[in-house]
Formats: structure tokens, sequence, C-alpha cells
């Protein structure tokens, strides 16, 4: 790669411009509109215990198995706890889980992809083919035997859920670095003499960022879909906190008698992950135009 | 096989951390220190772990992937037990899949910003955001509960009940082929829209080539590696036992087996069990790769 010479080269990396992006977005109606639900949703899981009407595990047995109505909009359980209440409540869960999750599998899987990607060589080959090793086993099972190992509970859903994400991060990062590291601005910097620390932060970073902001969007979504499946089976989150895919396993027993028990969760389930998907690919028309992203959509 | 190797070393790690005594579990409340005692050694559990990893690899190499603690079947003959009710559910999928996605992600790509395109569109978001769980509920509630039509779950042998078979098969496979049919859907219209733009094609319409000539031997074939590779995916996916499903629909699968097994700590069938997927998705990544010089020469170098 040579510069010719007399063309003008910005030494001066194009990092991402937030409120630019931000602009961007705003133009991609449903992305936007994405964006607002989720705000709304994180909103609703701060306040959760205000917007509420009734606690989580409010038990009212004259009012059992109740059809939605004006008093309970999504209708009452079989212990006759309000099943609006326990949705609200069961956000903070699922966004918890998600969150943590998707931070665990960001900050090791980046770590991971930009060392690798970085350094080459040898560093590389070790790295990659670890990651390969935890890429062999299928998602859902990993996430399953990290739980067996370390027991149920939300925080071990969302680490169970984090490593099984680590190798997608990795590889991720590590094709965006393989783009940025040959640069003229990043040799630029090199031969100016800036450490390797400054180049990875100041330079190979922020350029390498996008398909990796993409993939965070996405992946929030497959970790709010995969918490929910994890305590569906029973795995993840304990009763009585009220988590989405619990609600599901207990309505799933009233299905013929009581529909909305299972409904309006996984309605929200939906929804929220929904949303994720949404959001990543307004996200990835805005950023990373050219590129598709390694488990867009995959990883199911 | 490097990785193949590591696969291993992680299964026997991952598992042997696992807490809870196998042995105890086996035996139930009631049991005497000598009954104990026998079942241990006779498990292999009171030699030190290195020399258990090495015989287990041993006897794993030549297909002895040990004995269950739970029910003494050997783990070989349980996998084999439930593999017929996995390769029906994982290929009945995958022909769901591929049938609903490749008419659709090609059509979408021909005509952008048709109806088709929007169904498409709108197909992908839902399939892959939809709770593979919530919807087998929701279409056992239609179909098995509302309707009647179908049998809400369970799973006989084509060769015992063809009919039964099938209706057993719709359900789960229409869940689990819409989810994987939706990732495919998104792969076959973006590859088919980057075939179309590609100079080849510009040329060989200037050529004067018919449309339908362009499409069949200069779009599709190279539309063709991509489809290949994301197909491969969701088969190894599948493969592996689509763990929920299986157990809305009472599918006796894999996944099932190995849920049953981290649930009773069953250590053999559980190692077995995620040693075969590691051994299913590099076999399938092989089979992908070999396509690959098959349909694109160029590889070949």
């Amino acid at each position: 790669m040579t510069a010719e010479v007399g063309a003008p080269v910005s030494l001066r990396p194009a990092t991402p411009r937030w409120r630019e992006t931000l602009g961007l977005l705003a133009h991609n109606p449903t992305a936007a509109v994405s964006a607002l639900l989720l705000l709304a949703l994180v909103l609703v899981a701060i306040f959760d215990e205000t917007l509420a009407p009734q606690g989580p595990n409010e038990v009212d047995v004259a009012a059992r198995l109740e059809s939605p109505s004006g008093a309970h909009p999504f209708g009452t359980d079989d212990l006759g706890r309000d099943i609006l209440s326990r949705v609200v409540l069961g956000t903070g869960v699922s966004l918890r889980v998600g969150f943590l999750a998707v931070g665990i599998a960001l900050l090791i899987g980046t770590g991971i992809g930009l060392l690798a990607g970085f350094y080459g060589r040898w560093i590389d080959d070790a790295l990659m083919r670890l990651m390969d090793m935890l890429f062999a086993f299928p998602a859902v099972l990993l996430a399953i035997a990290v739980l067996a190992v370390r027991g149920t509970g939300w925080g071990n859903t969302a680490l169970a859920i984090g490593i099984v994400y680590i190798p997608v991060f990795a590889r991720v990062t590590r094709a965006s670095v393989l783009g940025v590291r040959e640069e003229v601005y990043v040799r630029a910097s090199r031969s100016v003499g800036a450490s390797d620390w400054r180049l990875l932060t100041r330079h190979v970073l922020p350029n390498a960022a996008p398909p990796i902001i993409v993939q965070t969007s996405i992946s929030l979504a497959f970790a709010v879909l995969a918490e929910a499946a994890l305590s569906f089976l029973g795995l993840g989150t304990q009763p009585p906190d009220p988590s989405w895919g619990l609600m599901l396993a207990e309505g799933r027993g009233f299905i013929d008698l009581a529909w909305w028990l299972a409904f309006f969760p996984g309605m929200a389930i939906f929804l929220t992950v929904l949303c994720f998907n949404l959001l990543g690919d307004g996200l990835r028309d805005v950023l990373d135009p050219k590129q598709r992203t390694l488990m867009a959509g995959g990883g199911r | 096989m490097v990785v193949l190797a590591g696969v291993s070393v992680i299964v026997f790690a991952l598992v042997h951390l696992v807490p809870g005594d196998p042995v105890r579990l086996a035996l139930g409340t009631r049991f005497s220190q000598e009954t104990y005692d026998a079942l241990r050694e006779r498990s292999g559990l009171d030699q030190p772990l290195v020399q258990q990893f090495v015989s287990w690899l041993g006897s794993a190499l030549t297909g002895d992937l040990g004995v269950s603690f739970r029910s003494g079947d050997t783990v070989a003959s349980l996998i084999g037990e439930r593999l017929p009710a996995t390769i029906t559910l994982a290929f009945a999928s995958i022909l769901v899949a591929l049938a609903i996605a490749v008419p659709l992600g090609t059509i979408s790509a021909l005509r952008p910003r048709s109806l088709v395109d929007r169904v498409a569109t709108v197909f992908s978001q839902f399939g892959i955001s939809v709770p593979e769980f919530w919807m087998s509920i929701v279409l056992i509630l239609v179909f098995a509960g509302t309707l009647g039509w179908l049998p809400s779950g369970g799973y006989v042998p084509l060769t015992e009940d063809p009919a039964g078979w099938l209706q057993r098969l719709i359900l789960p496979a229409v869940v689990t082929g819409v989810v994987s049919g939706s990732v495919i859907t998104r792969f076959v219209r973006s590859s088919v829209l980057e075939a179309l733009g590609a100079d080849h094609v510009r040329t060989a319409q200037a050529k004067g080539l018919s449309s339908r000539q362009v499409f069949t031997g200069h779009v599709l074939r190279n539309a063709l590696l991509p489809l290949v590779t994301v197909t491969g995916v969701q088969l190894a996916y599948l493969l592996s036992g689509v763990v929920v499903v299986e157990i809305v629909f009472s599918w006796p699968g894999l996944g099932q087996l190995a849920l049953q097994s981290v649930q009773a700590r069953d250590y053999p069938v559980l190692q077995g069990a995620i040693l075969l997927f590691a051994v299913v998705f590099l076999v399938i990544n092989l089979v992908v790769d070999l396509l690959y010089t098959a349909i694109d020469p160029r590889i070949r170098r």
C-alpha cells in the first residue's frame, strides 16, 4: 500500500462521530423507534416498583386465572398474581442479564480479538484456535454446562451467556482490526514512535469499532432470548424472581385454560428481542454498510 | 484435530467441575458404604483426574464412551437411541427452512422493495426474534388444542406408524424451520443481491444472454457459496439438539438427553453427547469446505 505522492493524506483517524451517527440513525425510522422503545424499556426497568400495579408475588386467591380486564389488563395467574405487574418487574431481570452477559463477552472477546488481529503470528493462532474450540460447542449446551458448574441464578445465567458470546466478539473484532491495522494513519503513528498501547486505544480500536457496536446490539437480542430460554428450562433465573422465561414455563401448564399466562410474557420477550435486532440492523446501515456481521441472525 | 483435542479437554474439565456426587445421586438415599465404594471404584471415580481423562479419551477413540451412571446402559447405546429423532427433526427443519428461504430470499433480491421483499423482511425479523418455546406453545394451543388437527407432541418411528410420524413431526419442524429459515432468507437475499451487482453479470447481460441464462449460470452459482455455509451452520445447530423445542414437544432427541444428563449429573452421557456435537460441528465444517471446492473451481488452487 502506497499513498500517492502529493495526495493529501489525513493523519487524523476517522473516528466515528457520535452526533453524526445519531443524526443518521434518526433518519432510519425503524431503528429510531426501536431505540426509543428500548429506552422506554430501560426506564420501565428502573422505575418498575412504581409502575407495577401490584407486587410480583402478591397472591389473591379470590382472583385466580382471571382473564384480562380493566383491573388486570393482562389477567392473573393460578395464584391470583397480576400478570402485568410480573411482566413489568421481569423487565429488569431480562435487561440486567442481557447487558451483563454482553458486557462480559464484549470486554473479553474484544480484548482477545484486538490482540489477535493486531499482533498476528502465533498470538493470533493460539487465541483464535482457543476461540474455535469454544465456538465448536452448541451455544445452549455450553450455557447449560456452565450453569451446571456454577449453579443457577441471574448472575450465573449472565456469565453463562457471556462465555458463549466471547468467540463471536473475538472474531468480529479480529476481522475488523485486520482491516485497519495497515491503514496509513496507523503506520504513520507507528513511524513517529507511538506505543502499541497508544496505537491500539487511539487508532485501531476506534476505527475498528463499527462492526463491534452492531454486534453488541444483535448480541443483546440473543442474550435476552437465551436468558428466557434458560429460565424456561428451569436453569436460569429462579422463582420467586419474575423472569419472563420462567413465567412462560409456569403458564405452559395452563395453556388450555388461560392463554394469557404464557402469551404476555412471550410477547414481552419477542418485542424486546425484535427492538434490539432492528436497532442492530439500523446501526449496521449507518456505521458499517458494507459488512455482513458474522453472527447476523446466527447463533441460535 | 487440534480443535477436537482441545474440545475433549474442555468437555472433560467442565463436566468434572459440576458440583454434586454422581455416585450418591445414582444410589438414592439408602445405601451402604460398601455399595458406595464399589460403584465409585467401578466407575473409576476414585482414580486421579488425569488418569480418568486418559482412560476416557482412550476408550472414546475406539467408540467406547463409557456407561451411564444413572441407567447402567452404555453411553453409545443411549445416544444411538436418540439419534433417529434428532436426525429426523434436523433434516425436516432444514427442508422447511430452505423451502421458505430460497424462493423468498431470491425473489426479494430480484425485486427489491416489492411486496415479496417486504414480506421477506418481516418474516426474517419475526423468525430471528421470536422465542422458539413461545412459538411452540402458541402453535400447540392452536393446532393441537383449538383445532385439534395435530398431536401436541411425542415421537413414533417412521417404520411403526408413518402417518403418526409425520403428524408429530410437522409442528416442531415448522418451529425450528421458521427460525433457521429466517436466518437463511437474509443470507440468500444479500448474496443474490451481491451476485447481481458483480461485473461478470453485467458482461453476461451485455453479451445478450437471456435473463434466465444469466440468472442460473451467473447469479445462482455465485450466490450458492454463502447459502452452503449458512445452511451448514444451521444444520450443525439443529443436529446438536434444539433443547427447548425438544422439551416442549416431548421429542426424544439428543438435546433432551443432554439436559437430563446435566440434571442427573450423569457425566459419561454428558461428555459423550457434547463430544459428539463438537465432532458433528467439525465434520459439517469440513463438508462445507469440500462443497466449496466443488461449486467454485477457483478455490481448488
